[in-house]
């Protein structure tokens, strides 16, 4: 396996800032055919297929127990898939042990070896390369000042804090240069702020290792920052692929919208379509309304469909005089929630149903001075594009 | 806040009195049952003997502490020899328990749930049945007209060139016996401190390791094994030091022209009523045991109070 050239890939560009990288149209790097995997009768994961580039961070996004561990068990070899095969760097892995694949886990417990120090727990794997010790002991020095823990080599897991032993584990995972680097909930024991800074670090030493990541989450927040393309998992199976963007403006379907972020979901039919489609919400219907929404079409929408309309909170506007625009809704405050720099206002319909909408609070006012209070009356707009029509 | 019976109770339980009566309680025991024997024995062994009853005296026309009992410890070899067949027998003993229970310990934390009680119990069930019955069908099974040594004598004849063939295999009262009784006695004593150490093991450092490319095999040795030290010393002391001072199996199966030390111990008691000699010889023999034992505790308290000084640093 060789080592340097993995280090050396990423180069000039590995800036702090992190956004998608364009990826290669060229064979996909990692593949999973139709795998599915059952434990007695119970089905864990069930025909999955994905395709992950080289040097992309793929995210695996999903409630507890919907297969995320499991599909990573099988990718380090760990479970062999019970149908299904995959491929990585083009090499079929059915059959081949974990100790034979050129994949690295990183465990949600870390499991580092107790009895060993930081040094020769980031070492152990270089046991099995052909390396002289000189080489071997400059290449631990080497991933220790990676992650920041060279001072730290002499001493024992049990001797380190939380975030320091999560730091070792990547180090040790990352030794050997493997092609591929699966990671469960690396971040799950961290609090909060050493969270979002080692995301940041791991999102570092991705650009300069070059390594493909997959990371198992079940923190939406996590998987948008982290990741190039995200995985919704759900009971077993792949519910949606895309970018951060796709996943939360253009969920495919009520599942993966009302997983991730919030949303409100209302029910209507399809009045008209064209450049703008029409669409009857009986939810929106009052006195001042005429239950009448404009969206964006999708495709493979008939007219006298019934649809989902699917509103996120930030994309409605609130305020306390009739907006111009085509779509406006009279509601009455029921509960505020006043963060500071946003607020957030469950307003209730005439129909009864209540919507969430969250505000950044542009203008600096006083408490009498605010967009609206609770039991005021108010008025919600929101734009064409911004309703999500969901065909299921 | 007002205090209901229940309250009253649990601080009845609560109160300190009842703390110290059970901390105290193992050190009562200890006291009563080990050190006050202990220093009867460490007494009479520098009695001196009489003719009496009981048979030793203090003083009188002799020196009140007679060293003579550790004198003669290392003058008549007698003891020098009874002791190092002991530690050897005792030794290989320790040995062969742990190359057979280990293995045994091992697949017992591999195996799944129902089949796992099943198995420690059939690795406990010999106790039910009495020692003693134990070892005489041993005797029988090495006896030279048993089936056993006939198998045995059969294959041995099947192998060997012609004129090594022998009519029957000679087990009986050889340390040979000695230490294939012992084994087969303490085994469990092995297994069990072994299987509670394995079982605690966190089987994901394995797969972390097969995952930084380890076979099994070399898992097997860089994490299985050295995590398993502390199980391998209990188990180890568990066999080591009953087995050295082991009475019953060389009376009944060992060599009786090289005894080992708990029958010359015996026999200084009954036969010979030397007690201040026995005394001596079983104060030695503690002393033998308890020091290895000692070491190894301070080494391992020191380690720790290096790490942890580290670990400040
Ligand atoms: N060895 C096993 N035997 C039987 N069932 C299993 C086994 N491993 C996992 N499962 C089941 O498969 C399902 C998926 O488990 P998995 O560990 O992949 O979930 P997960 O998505 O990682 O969840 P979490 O976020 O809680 O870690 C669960 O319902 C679990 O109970
Ligand atoms: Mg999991």
């Amino acid at each position: 396996m060789p080592l340097e050239p993995e280090l050396q890939r990423g180069g000039p560009g590995g800036a702090a800032h992190h956004s998608p990288r364009p990826l290669s149209q060229t064979d996909p790097f990692i593949r999973v055919e139709n795998v599915s995997k059952s434990f007695g009768t119970f089905q864990a994961v069930k025909d999955v297929s994905l395709t992950i580039e080289k040097g992309e961070i793929f995210a695996l996004l999903g409630g507890s127990g919907c297969g995320k561990t499991t599909l990573l068990r099988m990718l380090a070899g760990f479970e062999d898939p019970s149908a299904g095969r995959i491929f990585i760097d083009g090499q079929d892995m059915t059959g081949v042990p974990p100790w034979a694949r050129p994949v690295h886990m990183m465990f949600q417990s870390y499991a580092l070896f107790p009895h060993m120090t930081v040094e020769r727990n980031v070492g152990y794997g270089l046991q099995h390369e052909a390396m002289t010790a000189a080489e071997r002991r400059d290449r631990v020095r080497e991933m220790l000042e990676l992650v920041q823990l060279a001072p730290y080599a002499g001493r024992k897991p049990h001797q380190i804090s939380g975030g320091q032993r999560q730091r070792v584990a990547l180090a040790r995972a990352l030794a050997r240069a493997p092609k591929l680097l699966l990671l469960d909930e690396p971040l799950a024991a961290l609090d909060k702020k050493l969270r979002e800074q080692t995301q940041f670090e791991l999102m570092n030493i991705q650009d300069k290792t070059g390594v493909t990541f997959i990371v198992v989450t079940h923190d939406q927040d996590e998987a948008m920052t982290l990741s190039n393309r995200i995985a919704v998992m759900d009971k077993g199976q792949v519910r949606q692929v895309g970018t951060p963007t796709d996943v939360y403006e253009y969920p495919a379907s009520r599942f993966v919208a009302g997983f991730i972020g919030a949303i409100t979901f209302f029910e209507g039919v399809v009045e008209s379509l064209g450049d703008t489609a029409r669409i009857a919400v009986p939810d929106f219907a009052g006195p001042q309304a005429t239950g009448t929404v404009q969206a964006r079409p999708t495709a493979g929408l008939k007219p006298g469909q019934k649809v989902t309309l699917a509103i996120r909170p930030e994309k409605f506007s609130i305020s306390r005089h009739r907006p111009e625009g085509p779509n406006v809704l009279a509601g009455v405050v029921r509960d505020l929630g006043y963060f500071g720099k946003d607020s957030l206002y469950r307003v209730a319909l005439p129909s009864g149903g209540l919507v969430s909408v969250h505000a950044v609070n542009a203008r600096r006012a006083g408490e009498a001075e605010r967009v609206a209070d609770w039991e005021d009356a108010v008025w919600l707009s929101f734009d064409p594009s911004a309703a999500i029509l969901l065909g299921e | 806040m007002k205090t209901t019976t229940a309250d009253k109770r649990e601080n009845w339980f609560n109160r300190r009195g009842w703390r110290d009566v059970i901390i105290g309680a193992p050190y009562v025991w200890l006291i009563a049952f080990f050190l006050v024997p202990f220093l009867i024995v460490l007494a009479m062994s520098f009695a001196t003997r009489t003719p009496t009853a009981p048979p030793f005296s203090f003083g009188g026309d002799h020196p009140l502490l007679n060293p003579e009992g550790y004198a003669r410890l290392f003058q008549d070899d007698l003891y020098l020899r009874a002791f190092l067949t002991s530690l050897m027998n005792a030794g290989f003993a320790t040995l062969f328990c742990l190359l057979i229970g280990y293995p045994m310990a091992l697949g017992l934390t591999r195996i799944g749930r129902g089949w796992r009680n099943i198995l420690l119990m059939l690795v406990i069930l010999p106790f039910w049945t009495s020692f003693l019955l134990r070892v005489y069908a041993w005797m029988g099974l090495m006896g030279s007209n048993s089936w056993f040594n006939k198998l045995l004598t059969g294959a041995w004849n099947g192998l060997v060139p012609v004129d090594w063939a022998v009519r029957s295999i000679p087990m009986m009262n050889s340390n040979f016996a000695v230490v294939l009784v012992t084994v087969y006695t303490y085994l469990p004593f092995m297994i069990l401190p072994l299987y509670a150490n394995l079982e605690k093991l966190d089987r994901t450092l394995d797969e972390a390791a097969m995952d930084l490319g380890s076979r099994p095999s070399r898992v097997f040795w860089d994490i299985t094994l050295p995590q398993s030290i502390p199980g391998i010393i209990a188990g180890g002391l568990l066999v080591f030091i009953p087995a050295a001072g082991e009475l019953v199996i060389p009376s009944l199966v060992g060599d009786a022209g090289r005894p080992m030390i708990g029958r010359v111990i015996s026999d200084e008691f009954a036969s010979a009523r030397d007690w201040p000699m026995a005394s001596s010889v079983a104060v030695a023999l503690l002393v033998l045991m308890v020091l290895p034992m000692m070491a190894y505790t301070h080494y391992q308290g020191r380690a720790e109070g290096r790490e942890r000084a580290e670990g400040r640093q």
